[in-house]
């Protein structure tokens, strides 16, 4: 196990290499940096715009460029961001947070919901709920999550008025304690709602299928000739089989929690990393969109060994070569 | 009784020979027919193509001025959509984008065929190190996020300066080259376990060239899994299209998309009080995508009824 683990963890630095060459590259395509952005100001006179340049160091070819860059990032310095004046690395940190609470919100929604819609159509296949639910199911993961946050938004903030309009805490308050947890949780409705009734059909689709695939195994059908509750055949027997493949998916999905969701984010005004990388990108923040894309690919590779790990453990019949 | 002239050789070419067993593409075909989703998802992708391509021609606008003082006015009996800020026809600006959007995400599907389809075959017959470095190269690729690296390559589009026309070219590009990578990665998996089949062996031992051994017997083997895969990315592709452009770096006007219509919701005023201008491409944008999954989800059933997601 130990050895798969280091195998794979040394497999995945050239793909990293790879990676971070490629990202480089497209962000060294761009032909305006952040000083050519600034020329407008005039106070920014072309011997300071040389100045900066040499103090971020883009003046130099791209291969050296690239090297101190990474050599940086290895050191954990990601550059300073251009929009906060300070370090990428603590720009993310001051974000991430607010992201991740949003993440864990959505993802445990995600598989409440996307378990019981599943589970129960897999057991009542072809009933009025399962073809409601399928075809509810097909509308919400065809929408464009920026269109459904604009609507929640328009229904219940808007023109209701049950909800914040957006932001994270009610402008001007200093709730603390209790107060605080409820501010907050108000704000998180809509972003959470959003995204979790995205994300919701497609993984309820991935529960019926292995719901539908393992209620047909012989071994159900003992457990039922055996006299077993019904109860017990599809939560005991079922189920937990029926869950394998998904913990792959649960892992895949792990990122996902950091990154944050740019659109999103930005419709509902919440303070997390992915609006705060997208409004960095419009006044050519590359640092700071250099280091989160970084960090996302990173996390990802590391899922992607962890789901081949966690399902090895799992499943004792996979064997990790 | 038959009788088989040895001295004869048997004539490959007459087709008549043997005779025609029922193509798996009529059994899928009559599946697909018999699946009631799949025929709400035709009618409405007819319907919305028709709007989109043919719509136009019956709009009383189309050769209308703009007139700033019919401007942001609700739907009405004139405009069944309203107008927009510069008093154009809502309706027909939906219609006109349409053709847009539907373009990018046909266009751009195809775009990731080629790509995927290609790369996936040689790193899947050929094998060795075209293969590792392919492979290598999707591994890359489907570790770097998407929207992000899309947002980017949007951005420097608007710093390069590339006029409105050709970014819609641009954009079908970018989508298929950051896409290209699952379905790559299907069709290797396919044909490395079709190699090891028995017909394979054959047109070994018959000396096909490997041009024909992979268009001839390879390909249409895999066409079914391209055929499912390509009719999910067309909805896939206007759905990124459309966050791009509703980001404003994707496609940018004249030339408008879906996505750059629902951009009108990022100004506070006409997102509370104008949702004439802003609902529709949102609705658009779904009808479209549901009945293309409705479509890819019955064709894969059709091709293969064991396999149900």
């Amino acid at each position: 196990m130990t050895q798969f683990i280091i195998r794979r963890l040394l497999q995945s630095i050239p793909t990293l290499i790879g990676a971070s060459i490629i990202i480089f590259l497209i962000f060294a395509m761009a032909p305006g940096d952040y000083v050519t952005s600034q020329l407008q100001n005039p106070k920014m006179t072309e011997e300071r715009a040389a100045q900066l340049r040499a103090l971020y160091g883009l003046d130099k070819p791209l291969p050296q460029r690239y090297i101190s860059w990474a050599s940086g990032v290895l050191k954990g310095d990601l550059g300073d961001s251009l929009l906060f004046k300070k370090p990428v690395v603590r720009v993310i940190n001051d974000f991430i947070w607010n992201s991740f609470i949003l993440g864990v919100a959505i993802m445990f929604f995600e598989w409440l919901i996307a378990s019981i819609i599943g589970i129960y159509s897999a057991i009542r296949q072809y009933s009025v709920f399962d073809t409601i639910a399928t075809l509810l199911v097909f509308i919400l993961y065809s929408l464009p999550s920026f269109f459904l946050g604009l609507v929640m938004l328009k229904v219940f903030a808007v023109d209701l008025k049950w909800f914040p309009l957006g932001g994270m805490i009610t402008t001007g308050s200093n709730y603390t304690g209790w107060a605080h947890i409820v501010d907050v949780s108000k704000h998180m409705v809509l972003p959470v709602a959003t995204l979790t009734l995205i994300s919701v059909g497609g993984l309820s689709r991935y529960f019926r299928a292995n719901m539908l695939e393992v209620i047909k195994q012989d071994y159900i059908r003992t457990a039922r000739a055996k006299g077993l509750k019904e109860r017990t055949v599809i939560f005991k027997h079922a189920l937990r089989n029926a869950l394998l493949p998904l913990i792959t998916l649960f892992t895949l999905e792990l990122p996902s929690l950091f990154a944050g969701a740019m659109i999103t984010e930005r419709i509902f005004n919440w303070p997390g990393i992915g609006k705060v990388v997208l409004e960095g990108i419009y006044i050519r923040d590359y640092p700071l969109f250099l280091g989160y894309t970084m960090l996302i690919t990173v996390l990802t590779i590391l899922a992607n060994i962890l789901a081949d790990v966690l399902y090895g453990v799992a499943d004792p019949r996979v064997r990790l070569k | 009784m038959d009788q088989v002239n040895v001295n004869q050789p048997l004539d490959y070419k007459k087709k008549n020979n043997l005779k025609k067993a029922p193509s798996i593409w009529r059994d899928a075909f009559h599946r697909f027919l018999k699946n009631k989703y799949a025929i709400l998802g035709l009618v409405i992708l007819t319907f919305m193509f028709l709007f989109s391509f043919v719509g136009p021609y019956f709009s009383p606008y189309l050769d209308a001025k703009i007139d700033v003082s019919k401007g942001n006015q609700p739907p009405s009996a004139e405009h069944w959509l309203g107008t927009d800020n510069l008093g154009r026809d809502v309706l027909l600006r939906l219609m006109l984008a349409g053709r847009i959007s539907l373009t990018i995400g046909i266009a751009a599907t195809l775009i990731i065929v080629l790509i995927g389809g290609m790369l996936g075959s040689i790193a899947g017959y050929y094998g060795g190190w075209l293969d590792v470095i392919i492979m290598r190269l999707a591994d890359i690729i489907y570790a770097m996020p998407g929207l992000p690296i899309l947002i980017m390559l949007g951005a420097i589009m608007s710093d390069l300066k590339i006029p409105p026309p050709q970014r819609i070219y641009y954009v079908m590009f970018i989508l298929g080259f950051i896409s290209w990578v699952g379905l790559a990665r299907l069709i290797r998996s396919q044909i490395l376990s079709l190699k090891e089949q028995e017909f394979m062996l054959a047109t070994e031992v018959l000396g096909l060239r490997d041009s024909k051994k992979i268009i001839k017997h390879l390909f249409p083997n895999v066409l079914p899994t391209v055929i499912v895969s390509a009719t999910l990315g067309v909805a896939g592709a206007i759905l990124s299209e459309s966050a791009l452009s509703f980001l404003g770096l994707g496609v940018i006007p004249p030339t408008p998309s879906w996505g750059y219509m629902l951009s009108a919701a990022n100004n506070m005023i006409d997102f509370a009080k104008r949702p004439w201008l802003w609902i529709p491409p949102g609705v658009a944008i779904m009808l479209t995508v549901v009945a293309i999954n409705f479509i890819g989800d019955a064709l894969r059933d059709a091709f293969d009824p064991r396999q149900k997601i």
